[in-house]
């Protein structure tokens, strides 16, 4: 046991040495990140002080930014684990590395979504009134509930997992395939049911026609299954340009083939939605209308639907074409059209539609305040942060440049 | 006899050019604290709406926006003007309360817990607006479930209502919140029932009723199958035994989840600290009904428990002047309640949706 500690106490120590130090470039990258960490927290402090008047969410529109980045950032967290499947499909490298990455992303993921709960409610100092225990959750009927705690496990699985690889690699263990792997296993069917939770808390609202829609939880998982690995991409291109890590090309291609699955998926549910509302043409469609034209007076979201749309479609037809594919510079613009499109799709797209009109058919023109953005910012600084310095640490032990040699 | 609300400060003008024909209205019309201080022209309705309408700026909020001291002392100052006589204190100042902060939620709270509460409530207000409170915290009235009727062919949506029930309950002046919003509907839509995206909340007359328009007022409907309490994360709010469908001030935590669920607009939010003038505020309370509310949390109407409980009739139904509003026991045969349920023609809002509400509407 005491091995154990003095191992772990080492490993903390070097850890931390570690990502204090780095490139000049690292330096400026997590200088950048440190800056928007401190604009978010002014930016916090200042809607704690005098409340959420500092957002511009109103009644109509109760919830906005902050929800919206909490159900892409679910997805993300969801899509970076599965990516562990293909992993074994395609029988892709040490699929350690890769487990470990997608560990990394999603924990940061999840940590962003946590943040963002968190800075949304009006009183963030009584979240303990949901504990079991001290608080009095309404379980099992709020979704809520659900869904923090299949978030809660899903944090301490991913974590639990990661730094037992990381700590394993750190004292030249092996890591032992038969414990961890059933763990591995199990997180998928988690990440599944974190952003099916996510999903069913809009979807139970029988109060908002365009969230009640029984596809609504394939969708969010279409379109996550589209952003997940495809900031993964982006994240291992980054990797492989700025550390020694090796991650084939051919890798990278595979994943987008993947994409091109997950994004055909993503735009086939779309389409039966829309085909829905505007074909069925109930009183409900005032939604999807604000979504894809706008209202009588011209307001709507129009314009963000379409340039979600287009950046879906195209980044479609690069995944799906081998021949652009397979071109890596090709594939790196898919991937970067696919994050921006689903962020929308799912941030926009989903919040704003089921809020606007309101329930007595009332329209509040919402755009995020300045403060908002910020605070928005700093949370994204810091899920950016803790993933930097876990992928800085996990990475200088797998290439072997920090251990503890065990005498 | 145009409206007669709490405040009646910032205009209230009636949406676009012409109502007659615009179903779609937009509350940034209300009252300048809704208009957006940020617009980022790459961000949703910037560029419309920033060219369609002038960017008032409110002072207030740049005052929000800003948390240096010396700006925010003078938001304390501009915020006790703009009330006059004000005695609320902006959450930024709230003090800390430790009894507060640690106590249960309302429902799991034995007979001296709630006393205890009761005697911290009274101190507490006392202390804030400089007058003795009267808190009472009366339990659910045997064999009664409260049930509320509303005449529409009668209601002229004088909105006397909703000055009564600002009132009574306790709602915030500044920022404004108001339980009780009355629709208006033309009539000859109507005919075809209501749907309550075509009623608008924003009329402003010289006189009501207006030629043609016929009037809905609506608040918290006392669903029996609330969705509200339903998806509450943390049982912070409930249907009593009485049909009263509650919240415990303390014990929400602004999550926001129930404005999601209900189907009526019902509650609302407090964005930022309420304040209500020390000489207005209403010092019968009850820690479930028209307690001062604090920022960060959601209310709603309780159809006056304060005032039911103890057998009296609700604000508003005292303050209609035509005697549209009726409210009584619905568990009671003899009651009038139950008399117009069964020989008037009586319907619910959004019957669809199956929530049951204890609000009924009848033609007289
Ligand atoms: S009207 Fe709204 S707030 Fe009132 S009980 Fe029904 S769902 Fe809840
Ligand atoms: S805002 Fe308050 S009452 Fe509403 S769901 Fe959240 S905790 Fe419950």
């Amino acid at each position: 046991m005491t091995v154990y500690l003095a191992e772990f106490w080492h490993f903390t120590k070097e850890s931390v040495a570690l990502v204090a130090s780095g490139s000049r470039g690292y330096m400026l990258w997590v200088g950048l990140l440190l800056l928007m960490i401190l604009g978010g927290l002014y930016a916090f402090v200042n809607q704690a002080s005098f409340g959420l008047v500092t957002s511009n969410m109103r009644d109509p529109v109760s919830w906005g930014f902050y929800i919206g980045n909490f159900a892409f950032l679910v997805g993300v967290a969801a899509a970076a684990v599965i990516l562990i499947i293909p992993a074994y499909i395609y029988n892709w490298g040490p699929i350690r590395e890769v487990a470990l990455l997608g560990e990394l992303l999603a924990i940061s993921a999840i940590i962003m979504c946590m943040l963002f709960v968190t800075v949304d409610i009006g009183r963030p100092e009584k979240v303990w009134h949901m504990m079991p225990g001290v608080g009095t959750p309404n379980f099992p009927y709020s979704l809520l509930v659900w869904d923090v705690l299949v978030l809660n496990a899903y944090f301490v699985l991913n974590f639990f997992v990661a730094t037992y690889l990381v700590f394993m690699s750190y004292t030249g263990r092996k890591y032992n395939p038969s414990f961890i792997m059933p763990i591995i296993f199990l997180s998928i069917p988690l990440a599944i049911s974190i952003h099916t939770v996510t999903a069913f808390l809009f979807m139970g609202l029988k109060a908002r026609p365009f969230w009640n829609d029984a596809i609504l939880a394939p969708r969010f998982l279409a379109s996550a299954f589209c952003s997940g690995p495809a900031l993964l991409v982006l994240i291992f291109q980054i990797l492989r340009k700025v550390s020694p890590v090796q991650i084939s090309g051919a890798a990278l291609r595979k994943i987008g083939e993947l994409l091109a699955y997950a994004m055909a998926i993503n735009l086939f549910f779309l389409g039966c939605e829309v085909f829905k509302e505007f074909y069925s043409h109930s009183h409900h469609v005032i939604h999807a209308r604000f979504q894809w034209f706008g209202l009588e007076d011209g307001y709507g979201i129009a314009g963000y639907s379409i340039f979600a749309l287009t950046c879906n479609v195209t980044a479609f037809v690069i995944f799906v074409v081998p021949a652009l594919r397979n071109r890596i510079r090709f594939l790196l613009v898919g991937c970067v059209l696919a994050v921006a499109g689903v962020y929308v799709e799912k941030g926009l797209g989903l919040l704003l539609p089921g809020l606007t009109p309101d329930v007595i058919g009332e329209v509040y023109r919402y755009t995020p305040s300045l403060n908002e953005l910020m605070v928005g910012a700093g949370v994204w600084g810091v899920g950016l942060l803790s993933f930097t310095f876990m992928a800085k640490i996990s990475i200088a032990i797998t290439l072997g440049e920090l251990g503890y040699r065990r005498t | 006899m145009g409206n007669a609300r709490a405040t009646g400060g910032a205009p209230r003008r009636f949406g676009p050019a012409s109502p007659a024909t615009t179903r779609i209205r937009r509350s940034s019309n209300r009252s300048s604290r809704s208009r957006l201080r940020f617009r980022l022209p790459w961000l949703p309705g910037s560029p419309t709406s920033s060219r369609r309408k002038p960017i008032v700026k409110n002072p207030e909020r740049d005052e929000h926006l800003d948390a240096k001291g010396a700006s925010r002392r003078k938001f304390l100052r501009t915020t006790a003007a703009g009330v006059g006589a004000a005695a609320g204190v902006p959450a930024a100042a709230e003090a800390f309360d430790f009894e507060t902060f640690f106590q249960k939620n309302f429902r799991r709270m034995s007979d001296e817990e709630i006393e205890a509460l009761k005697d911290r409530m009274a101190r507490k207000y006392e202390k804030k607006f400089g007058k003795s409170f009267n808190v009472q915290a009366t339990g659910p009235v045997d064999n009664t479930l409260f049930g509320y009727g509303l005449d529409i062919s009668r209601c002229i949506g004088c909105r006397r209502c909703v000055d009564a029930c600002v009132q009574e309950n306790n709602q915030s002046r500044d920022p404004e919140i108001q339980w009780i919003r009355v629709l208006e509907f033309e009539r000859e839509r109507v005919v075809r029932g209501f749907e309550l995206d075509e009623g608008n909340p924003y009329y402003e007359h010289e006189q009501a009723p207006a030629e043609g328009m016929v009037y809905l007022p609506i608040a918290c409907q006392q669903c029996e199958d609330s969705p509200c309490t339903n998806v509450c994360p943390t049982g912070a709010t409930w249907e009593e035994p009485d049909g009263i469908v509650v919240i415990d001030y303390d014990w929400c935590i602004g999550c926001r989840y129930c404005m999601a669920a209900c189907p009526y607009g019902a509650r609302h939010f407090n964005w930022a600290a309420p304040t209500i003038p020390a000489d207005e505020v209403n010092t019968n309370i009850h820690p479930l009904g028209n307690v001062p509310r604090s920022r960060g949390v959601v209310e709603k109407c309780s159809f006056c428990i304060q005032r039911v409980r103890d057998g009296r009739y609700p604000a508003c139904h005292e303050a209609c002047p035509v005697g549209a509003r009726k409210f009584g026991n619905l568990l009671d045969p003899d009651s009038e309640i139950s008399y117009l349920l069964k020989h008037k023609r009586t319907f619910v809002l959004k019957s669809e949706l199956a929530t049951r509400p204890k609000f009924f509407y009848f033609y007289g």
